[in-house]
């Protein structure tokens, strides 16, 4: 049952991008009305305007285009012209970085704000008041404290990844079972102790839930936050395309995005998968 | 054609027919007879000092006519001395620092900028540079600020608003060259081809690139000639360049005044047409700047000196017509302006698609001058004051000189003991009115609507 269960999902899946793609397709495809030109007129404008072809472009321009850049995904043509694998390398880069960071500083300080109640309630109202703040709105005061603008987008993933890790450390380790640590406590079990063998592994499961909402996170902020500083990244890759009105390279690097950002989150749901435990 | 033709000439005749010169049969003829390199930029010295020793025209001519001109150039070096200053340019010693990152936007506009880069101009001064593609201009303003980048493409007014302190902290920065002159032009989307007289413009979403550029300052001056208020009748928005095409296509905007690329590109996809050229407003105005942090020169003179070189023999190269087809395929790959050749071709070459169905010819759609007469300063100021971004008083002259350099020539003959040339000034017309850079206060005073009081 099961079997056939998955095998349907899939051959529905399959049905509905058919219909996606040739709906795609029809859509586009059509021309608009166009008067007579002047061919040394027509000869300096665009198809869109000399034969009415839709601005948007088909599945079939799009399949071209990710052909295109899969062909020779890592070519190097200088500062502002790089394939989109070294452009994906990048902004992976940053992400690990800032995500990184923002493991190292949240898993431990949430540790110790989830462990004392005092400090849980004292630092309560600066985290609530920072969590919302929109990631890029850190951009500007970045670049200016930081004055460096790669430094600057690797503290913008950072900022944005730290609040979920934290919070979901606080209150993975706050809501250790009383049990467990009173039995920790008759065994007289020291508190680093206590902390390795008994919190971390019952606050595991929630502390991966929140790395995994910050991957998530990370990889929304990347793009906007390289759209803006510019360079390199997929972002930036983004921007260009934009800037050059290339709507195919835009849904491609849309493609990719949407690709990589789910392979991340796949790596750490395996890693959750890990870590859980029946209760 | 300013610093590059030959203010020595007594006989020398304003434009009548063949060249700017009256010697050869056209001016292609006569650009073709320009020198080029080096000796550019010495000529450029010497006629920028002649101008400044003599700013009025018959004065200048006949004083030539009475001495001749080689005694005259003889006379001028003997107290401004031009091979000193030329030095300065050509033989500028070992530079401090060879891997120099320019930062530029993608507009036509950064062409002398960008297209030194494939074409060798750089590597000719020994210097290996990266010009980065930059997302707009408060991103360029920002990185230079932090000397992420050593010198950057700035629209003509951001440096005075840096060094103002308008927008950002003041940070004394200097232009000592001038990009483009021309070549913007307002573009308005299709549905108004009949609505051409901008005193039904009321109402109207007009896009400009930034707050701090000519475009703002050039298409409030053009509403207001016209009776329309840019403040209380229509709504000015700062829309980077990529997104204007967007947004005329998705019809939230009317129009824009925008670099041009960008403007052709609207063209060129069938969304706009173009209303008018911005030399139409103003003919010969600046545009963009090659800009420089005043801290930059002083730390590193020697590559500072090669870059300016660099800029001005790109330029120079770059305001021959017949070179422009080639520029334009130079810059137009993905690494640099990332657009269609045809569109980058229409602006350099000024032979274009006007959106109408007609084709238009205009050789001086844009033109490349570097010389940052200190008047554009003095003009910009004016109108930053007359739209209310510079509050209370201001040195008109004070900043101009601070910032509009002819080179940082002059610093240097300061230390040399040597009295720098003349504040370097021109007057000029916009739409049908004189300015004189020596009176900006009346002139301000002249406008009916401004927001200063």
């Amino acid at each position: 049952m099961k079997g056939t269960l998955r095998l349907r999902a899939g051959i529905l899946s399959l049905a509905l991008l058919a219909m996606i793609l040739l709906g795609w397709q029809v859509a586009v495809s059509g021309t608009a009305s166009t008067q007579a030109m002047d061919p040394e007129y027509a000869a300096l404008m665009g198809q869109a305007a000399t034969t009415g072809k839709s601005a948007m472009p088909g599945p079939l321009d799009v399949g071209a285009t990710i052909w295109h850049h899969l062909k020779d995904p890592f070519y190097d043509r200088g500062p502002n012209d790089k394939g989109i694998g070294i452009q994906l390398a990048y902004s992976i880069g940053r992400v690990a970085l800032g995500y990184g960071l923002a493991v190292l500083v949240a898993i431990p300080v949430g540790f110790l704000i989830g462990m004392s109640p005092l400090m849980s309630r004292a630092l309560d109202p600066y985290i609530q008041i920072l969590k919302p703040v929109s990631p890029l709105a850190w951009m500007p005061l970045a670049l200016y404290t930081i004055k460096d603008s790669s430094l600057s987008a690797i503290f913008v993933i950072f900022i944005c990844s730290v609040w979920p890790m934290l919070i979901n450390t606080v209150f993975g380790v706050a809501g250790t079972r009383k049990e467990w640590l009173n039995v920790a406590r008759t065994l007289e079990v020291g508190p680093v102790r206590r902390a390795f063998t008994v919190i971390l592994p019952a606050a595991a499961p929630t502390i991966l839930t929140g790395m995994r909402i910050s991957i998530g996170i990370a990889w929304l902020v990347i793009v906007a936050a390289e759209m803006l500083v510019g360079g390199t990244g997929i972002g930036y890759f983004v921007w260009n395309e934009w800037n050059n009105l290339s709507i195919t390279n835009v849904i491609t690097s849309i493609l990719v995005i949407g690709l990589v950002g789910m392979v991340l989150d796949q790596l750490l749901a395996r890693a959750q998968r890990l870590v859980t435990f029946p209760e | 054609m300013a610093p590059f033709d030959n203010p020595f000439d007594a006989k020398r005749r304003f434009r009548r027919g063949g060249c700017s010169c009256g010697a050869h049969e056209s001016q292609a003829a006569h650009e073709a007879a320009l020198p080029a390199g080096d000796a550019a930029i010495e000529r450029a010295v010497e006629a920028t000092m002649l101008r400044a020793l003599f700013p009025h025209a018959p004065e200048r001519r006949a004083f030539l006519r009475s001495v001749g001109a080689a005694t005259a150039a003889a006379a001028v070096s003997q107290f401004l001395p031009t091979k000193f200053v030329a030095e300065a340019f050509a033989e500028a010693g070992k530079p401090e620092k060879t891997d120099l990152k320019v930062g530029f936007i993608p507009i036509t506009c950064a062409t002398p900028i960008i297209m030194a880069k494939p074409m060798g101009f750089y590597e000719k001064q020994g210097l290996n540079v990266d010009v980065v593609k930059t997302a707009g201009w408060a991103v360029v303003r920002d990185k230079t600020l932090n000397k992420e980048y050593d010198a950057a493409h700035m629209l003509a007014p951001m440096p005075l608003a840096i060094t103002l302190g308008l927008g950002s902290n003041p940070v004394p920065f200097a232009v000592p060259a001038i990009e483009n002159v021309n070549g913007q032009a307002i573009c308005l989307a299709n549905k108004h081809k009949d609505n051409r007289d901008p005193k039904n413009w009321k109402g109207f979403k007009l896009a400009i690139p930034f707050d701090y550029s000519n475009h703002n300052y050039l298409l409030r001056y053009y509403l207001a000639e016209h009776g329309i208020d840019p403040d209380t009748d229509v709504q000015l928005r700062s829309v980077p360049p990529p997104e204007m095409v967007a947004n005329l296509r998705a019809d939230n905007i009317d129009g824009f005044l925008a670099p041009d690329n960008v403007v052709q590109r609207a063209v060129y996809d069938g969304v706009g047409f173009i209303h008018i050229l911005s030399k139409e407003i103003w003919d010969g105005h600046p545009c963009c700047s090659f800009s420089v942090a005043q801290d930059t020169i002083r730390e590193m003179p020697n590559a500072t000196a090669a870059l300016l070189r660099a800029i001005l023999q790109a330029t120079a190269y770059a305001s021959k017509t017949e070179n422009r087809k080639e520029i334009a395929a130079a810059i137009a790959p993905a690494n640099y302006l990332n657009q269609p050749v045809t569109v980058v071709e229409q602006v350099l070459t000024g032979t274009y698609a006007d959106g109408l169905g007609s084709v238009k010819k205009d050789p001086k759609r844009v033109a490349f001058d570097p010389f940052p007469y200190e008047s554009f300063a003095i003009w910009t100021l004016t109108q930053m004051k007359r739209w209310g971004q510079i509050k209370g008083d201001v040195d008109y002259a004070a900043v101009a000189q601070q910032v509009y350099r002819a080179t940082d020539a002059a610093k240097l003959m300061k230390q040399d003991g040597l009295t720098p040339p003349e504040a370097t000034t021109k007057t000029f017309v916009v739409m049908g009115k004189t300015f004189d850079p020596a009176k900006p206060a009346e002139y301000l005073d002249s406008f009916k609507i401004k927001r200063a009081s």
